[in-house]
């Protein structure tokens, strides 16, 4: 018996290589059959998200090539050969328990991944392309990332200028639900950031900027309403997220302004992200009672702390992941893995669907 | 044999406190689930502390300011169990759990378990007036613990220094509503707590009257000032902090000059 793993991701392959081996949402079950049809494969799993595309495949035979699985979808060229990885048994359990914990993403500790296996798996799973080594590896993979996220600050805190300002809005207000964002200047970063607020469950908003037709569009393409730039202090005292990045020369917002302005809201508190270079937002301003300011090197410098945060614990989570491959490597020999391998035979227990644990 | 009780409690909050702080200071995940078990089982063994005082005494046990300390602990940790999970107030357990050792502690090493001696059988108007007091003094306090943990987090906002605390710490707009509202509870249970004490049928203590109406005129103008606009939640947070600590330090103080806590 032979549990293998083979593909390639981000850290290996350009986009334009792993693009070639992507299979597309609609066409796994096909893929995964197509896969089946190869002599000696037991089982197989495919993942392909946007930074990899990995095949994970139980065969009957020892000398088993995984490549041949993968040239199911694309040849693979002496040029992709650089590119494509290849794992056993046991390195590939430790690889699947690390890109489940989001240590082998792009984002480390991103935790997008998770859900992303776990569809992988549920498709295989409904394919009836699993049985009993593949279930109980994914199975076990979902409670190694619980077990990291919990046991290891691996996922806390944000490593992008646009998730740092929505964390620090739930930080500030909890349910974004009732909050008023407005967005002066539409520029993209501001863009971005008022979709992660809408993402967290912003449902009032206000696009103000110099040019009001770019105003009306932004607003019309993300869901707010357009006002005139003249008019957007009138808007203020019902507004709890300011996202500012105009191309004034000058601040825009002044303590002077500011401070009268507070007079009218005193007792909620104003959010102001301030992601204009030069600064939109004079920074006084933060001295005010019930005033947050935070600017671009601020929210920068809180996501480098949060990722250098999360490499520090990459070396507890990879202890951690060690503990459970070697569980899993010990469950498996109790089920006579060793034996399987050693005699190459197909184990002969009934291929049995186990409903994934989603 | 009944201080075992007391004990046991105190020692659950100490459990609690240490963990929180060996938590934040290693960066390890807190399981906000271990703080309320070691509160709720703190809770219980105050309770059961509590109800056998009484049995053993024959009437509401807060007739000394050892009882009275229980009775404020009790009534905070009380408080903490209800609004503490309803506002996902998961640390203010942690917040606490000193308060509540630091009170306890204090009561079972001084000498202030005093037993008093009476004439009358219990007074079912005095007992009400007096219990209803005490838990609106725990509310206050816990006002002053989530007022507290706002000047906290304020703090960490405004400086950028985003410690392992401030993930932990509820959003500053929680702790604003749970202070304000902590206080409300506080004052009407006080209110309500001096109203009852008309039907007493006593003469009443000058000193404690006094005392009550200082704190009720305390808490009164801070949510006066809150509803008028002029304190604003920041403000707030501070002025609950300060009333903490003169309820928590004359409550002491108006004990011992109204004769040792004697209903």
């Amino acid at each position: 018996m032979k549990i293998a793993c083979i593909g390639v991701s981000h850290q290996t392959a350009s986009v334009e290589s792993r693009e070639r081996f992507a299979i597309d949402a609609h066409q796994t079950t096909a893929a995964l059959r197509e896969a089946l049809k190869v002599p000696s494969v037991c089982e197989v799993v495919a993942l392909s998200t946007c930074n990899r595309v990995e095949w994970y495949v139980v065969s009957s035979d020892l000398g088993f090539d995984p490549r041949e699985v993968m040239q199911t979808r694309s040849p693979i060229s002496e040029l992709d050969l650089e590119h494509v990885y290849q794992h056993d048994f046991e390195e590939t359990v430790r690889h699947l328990f690390r890109v489940v914990s989001g240590l082998d993403s792009m984002v480390l500790g991103e935790t997008e991944i998770l859900g992303q296996v776990k569809k992988a798996y549920a498709t295989a799973a409904e394919s009836q392309t699993t049985s009993i080594w593949l279930n109980k590896l994914f199975q076990k993979s979902f409670s190694v990332a619980k077990h990291v996220r919990s046991q290891t600050a691996i996922t806390r805190g944000s490593v992008s200028v646009v998730a740092v300002a929505a964390d620090l809005a739930e930080k500030i207000f909890g349910e974004l639900d009732r909050c008023k964002v407005m967005v002066l200047g539409a520029g993209d970063t501001s863009e971005r950031t008022a979709r992660a607020l809408l993402g967290k469950g912003v449902r009032s908003l206000i696009v103000s900027n110099r040019s009001h037709d770019r105003a009306v569009a932004l607003a019309a393409e993300i869901g707010g309403r357009a006002l005139h730039f003249d008019q957007w202090e009138a808007e203020f005292a019902e507004l709890d997220i300011l996202i500012s990045s105009t191309a004034a020369p000058h601040f825009v917002v002044t303590y002077a302004t500011l401070k009268k302005l507070m007079h009218q809201r005193p007792e909620r508190p104003l959010f102001l992200i301030d992601i204009a270079v030069p600064r939109d937002v004079e920074p006084s301003v933060n001295e005010l009672e019930g005033v947050y300011l935070y600017d671009i090197d601020s929210l920068e410098s809180i996501a480098r702390e949060s990722l250098d945060a999360r490499r520090q614990e990459m070396e507890v989570c990879q202890r951690l992941i060690d503990e459970h491959v070697a569980d899993f490597i010990k469950w498996a020999d109790q089920r006579g893995w060793n034996r399987m391998s050693a005699s190459g035979r197909p184990e002969s227990a009934p291929r049995t669907i186990i409903s994934p644990t989603l | 044999m009944d201080r075992f009780w007391l004990f046991a409690s105190t020692f659950c909050f100490l459990a609690s406190f240490c963990y929180t702080v060996f938590a934040v200071r290693t960066g390890k995940p807190l399981h906000s689930t271990l703080n309320f078990v070691a509160v709720a089982a703190g809770f219980v063994l105050q309770t059961v502390f509590l109800y056998l005082r009484g049995e053993q005494i024959g009437r509401c046990p807060l007739t000394n300011l050892f009882e009275v300390f229980i009775f404020v602990s009790w009534s905070m940790t009380l408080i903490y169990l209800i609004i503490g999970p309803a506002y996902r107030l998961s640390l203010l357990g942690a917040f606490t759990s000193p308060v509540m050792f630091l009170i306890q502690t204090l009561a079972l090493t001084l000498p202030i378990d005093t037993p008093q001696t009476f004439t009358e059988g219990p007074n079912g108007w005095l007992e009400l007036h007096a219990s209803l007091s005490i838990v609106a003094y725990g509310s206050f306090l816990m006002a002053g613990v989530a007022g507290l943990m706002y000047l906290v987090q304020d703090r960490q906002l405004k400086r950028r220094t985003l410690k392992s605390l401030f993930y932990r710490l509820p959003p500053i707009h929680h702790l604003t509503e749970a202070n304000r509202r902590l206080i409300l509870l506080g004052f009407i249970l006080l209110t309500l707590g001096t109203v009852s004490g008309y039907f007493v049928g006593r003469p009443t203590d000058a000193y404690k009257v006094g005392w009550s109406v200082v704190v009720w005129l305390l808490y009164g103008l801070i949510l006066w000032g809150r509803k008028g606009k002029s304190l604003i939640p920041h403000s707030m947070a501070r002025a609950s902090v300060a009333a903490f600590l003169f309820v928590l330090g004359s409550l002491w103080g108006i004990t011992w000059l109204s004769g040792g806590g004697k209903l």
